[in-house]
């Protein structure tokens, strides 16, 4: 079977953000594949690892040139090949779940992984709406999986708690933490990535604009009090804290 | 109309409900509140749900006695296809995040996704969300006929009952075979208050040292004042608390009136899921803690002589 791992490129959680004509301007910033979306990479390589008759594990980005990065990690961890459709023009998940549905029949994937929220728009819409246009079940949130002949096995996140679910494939995962520890990339494996197949697509290619228009961003920066309380004193910094929750945060009574 | 699917519990309404219904409220578009209810039993939730919404659509049916994303989707479809909604708010929970993208594909409609405002401008509608680990707010817009919007828990404070009973309605609905089988659920209890519910939530991380340290000081303090507990990523991968407890990127998002972080470094990861918090509080013996710079009062001390301190200064 073929695995479709989609990927996105995300500004590392640490890097500063700015604003340049009301969008988040990305130049400059230091720029990572997303962490939820390495568990979908690793998972994938761990199922053939495991046994599973896995031929081609194929990582698909959408986004802008630097994009470039991301894959080349996808593809040192061990993904054989890549698709990058390259595009600066702003898709929301609805409207990207579209060429992800075209690129996993195109490839004949059985199987795809989508991080359970992207990092940059924050959004957990992108797994369930692939399933949806493909006609397949899916299951978010994933945290343990394991591939008996064509069934998938695991455990996965619910509103009220854990749950341990079966499902036959074609099936689109959504991964998260405790699904695994993605492996770090070895030199010579990022020597070998640079010979892998990286095909570059055109948005055109693919007839498909985006659901919502962007409108505006903003940093979000709440000032915060910052009253720094001397703890040498222990007793004195907390009654000096339980007098602030009390009458100025008003919390306790 | 709009259409909003009310989330349940207990025969309840759940707050998240009643929330949608103020959403609603707010919007004033045209066209009656309904209110969608899906599982089994209702009765108790639908003459509950009669108080807020003009109308309240009753799927009460065994299929649906278990929430199921390819179910609940082909449910709302149907019914929004139906009744020819132009608005359909759902709660961005973890299921309501996971239908709405479902239902938004098969309307060939936008997702405005868990909004923490959603606003009428002429035909089109705006929602306000978190983008960027929460660092950042964006604005997106939709000008199509119908639009599904999910909207963060606690965005909107619940509405008040309304005069007049709402009109009940059963409604039949053709379901598909749901494809993944559950095969055991774990449910969270807690006899605390909810962490996503409590006015004050107490972070333990991995600052605390141990399990036992922490079930002594900060659920100590937390038995002390009411709080909900919550866990750093650290410490839950660590094993020391569970998963159910976790707060940020990967756990919950937590937005109490007062949130009291306790060695806890402050990494942004954490921080998406606290930061919205009223008042944040910080414990740490290192004054560089990221921490700090996210938080109205610091204590820069030793947690091991500050807890017990605050233990005993919160003592009833
Ligand atoms: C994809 C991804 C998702 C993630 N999701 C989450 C998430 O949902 N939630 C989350 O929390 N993290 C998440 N993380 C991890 C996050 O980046 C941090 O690693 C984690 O939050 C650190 O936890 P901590 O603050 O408990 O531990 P540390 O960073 O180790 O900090 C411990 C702190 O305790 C202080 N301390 C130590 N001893 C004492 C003492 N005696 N008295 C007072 N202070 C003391 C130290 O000064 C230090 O600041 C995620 C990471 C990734 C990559």
């Amino acid at each position: 079977m073929n695995i479709l791992c989609v990927i996105r490129q995300v500004p590392d959680g640490e890097a500063k953000l700015r604003i340049n004509n009301s969008k988040v301007e990305l130049d400059g910033v230091t720029v990572i594949m997303d962490g939820m979306d390495e568990y979908g990479v690793e998972q994938a390589l761990r199922l053939r690892e495991a046994g599973a008759s896995v031929e081609q594990i194929i990582v698909l980005a959408v986004g802008p040139a630097r994009n470039e990065d991301a894959i080349r990690t996808a593809l040192a961890m061990g993904a054989d090949r890549a698709i990058h459709v390259e595009t600066d023009t702003y898709l929301d998940p609805i409207a990207l779940s579209k060429i992800v549905t075209q690129v996993a029949k195109e490839e004949n994937a059985s199987l795809v992984f989508s991080g359970g929220q992207q990092s940059d728009w924050d959004s957990q819409a992108l797994g369930a709406a692939t399933a949806e246009r493909l006609g397949w079940p899916q299951v978010t949130w994933t945290n343990a999986l394991e591939l008996s002949g064509e069934t998938l096995k695991g455990k996965h996140d619910i509103d009220e708690g854990a749950e341990t679910f079966e499902v036959e494939l074609p099936a689109v995962i959504t991964t998260q933490q405790g699904l695994n520890d993605p492996r770090y990339p070895t030199l010579p494996n990022i020597m070998k990535a640079k010979k892998k197949e990286l095909r570059k697509d055109s948005l055109d290619k693919y007839g498909v604009t985006a659901k919502l228009k962007h409108v505006s961003s903003n940093i979000q920066v709440k000032e915060r009090m910052g009253k720094l309380i001397d703890g040498k004193d222990p007793q004195a910094a907390a009654a000096q804290l339980v007098e602030l929750l009390r009458n100025e945060a008003k919390v306790i009574a | 109309m709009i259409l909003l699917v009310a989330e349940h519990n207990n025969g309840k309404p759940s707050k998240s409900a009643l929330e949608l219904v103020q959403a609603a409220r707010d919007l004033g578009r045209d066209g009656p509140i309904t209110a969608l209810l899906l599982g089994q039993g209702l009765t108790s939730v639908a003459n509950e749900m009669s108080k807020y919404a003009e109308q309240v659509l009753v799927a009460d049916l065994p299929e649906l006695a278990a929430y199921n994303p390819e179910v609940w989707a082909a449910a709302v479809t149907q019914i929004a296809q139906e009744g020819e909604a132009h608005t359909i708010l759902v709660s961005a929970s973890r299921s309501g995040r996971e239908y709405s993208a479902r239902v938004a594909v098969k309307l060939d409609a936008p997702l405005l996704e868990d909004v923490i405002k959603v606003e009428a401008q002429g035909n089109a509608l705006q929602g306000t969300k978190y983008a960027y680990l929460a660092r950042v707010t964006e604005v997106y817009e939709s000008d199509a006929a119908v639009t599904v919007v999910s909207v963060k828990p606690g965005a909107y404070n619940p509405a008040q009952p309304a005069s007049g009973a709402g009109e009940q309605y059963d409604v039949e609905l053709e379901l598909p075979q749901s494809r993944t089988r559950s095969t055991g659920k774990v449910i969270e209890k807690t006899t605390r208050v909810p962490l996503t519910e409590a006015d004050v939530v107490i972070t333990g991380g991995r600052g605390v040292g141990s399990p036992e340290n922490f079930s002594k000081l900060i659920e100590g303090l937390a038995d002390n004042i009411g709080a909900g507990v919550g866990a750093t990523r650290a410490v839950v991968d660590a094993g020391w608390r569970p998963y159910g407890e976790q707060v940020g990127q990967t756990g919950k998002t937590v937005a109490p009136k007062a949130y009291i972080a306790v060695g806890v470094s402050g990494a942004v990861q954490h921080l998406s899921g606290m930061g919205k918090s009223k008042y944040i509080v910080a414990i740490n013996k290192d004054p560089e803690a990221p921490i700090f710079k996210n938080a109205d009062y610091g204590i820069v001390g030793d947690l091991h002589q500050v807890l017990p301190a605050l233990i005993e200064a919160t003592r009833k």
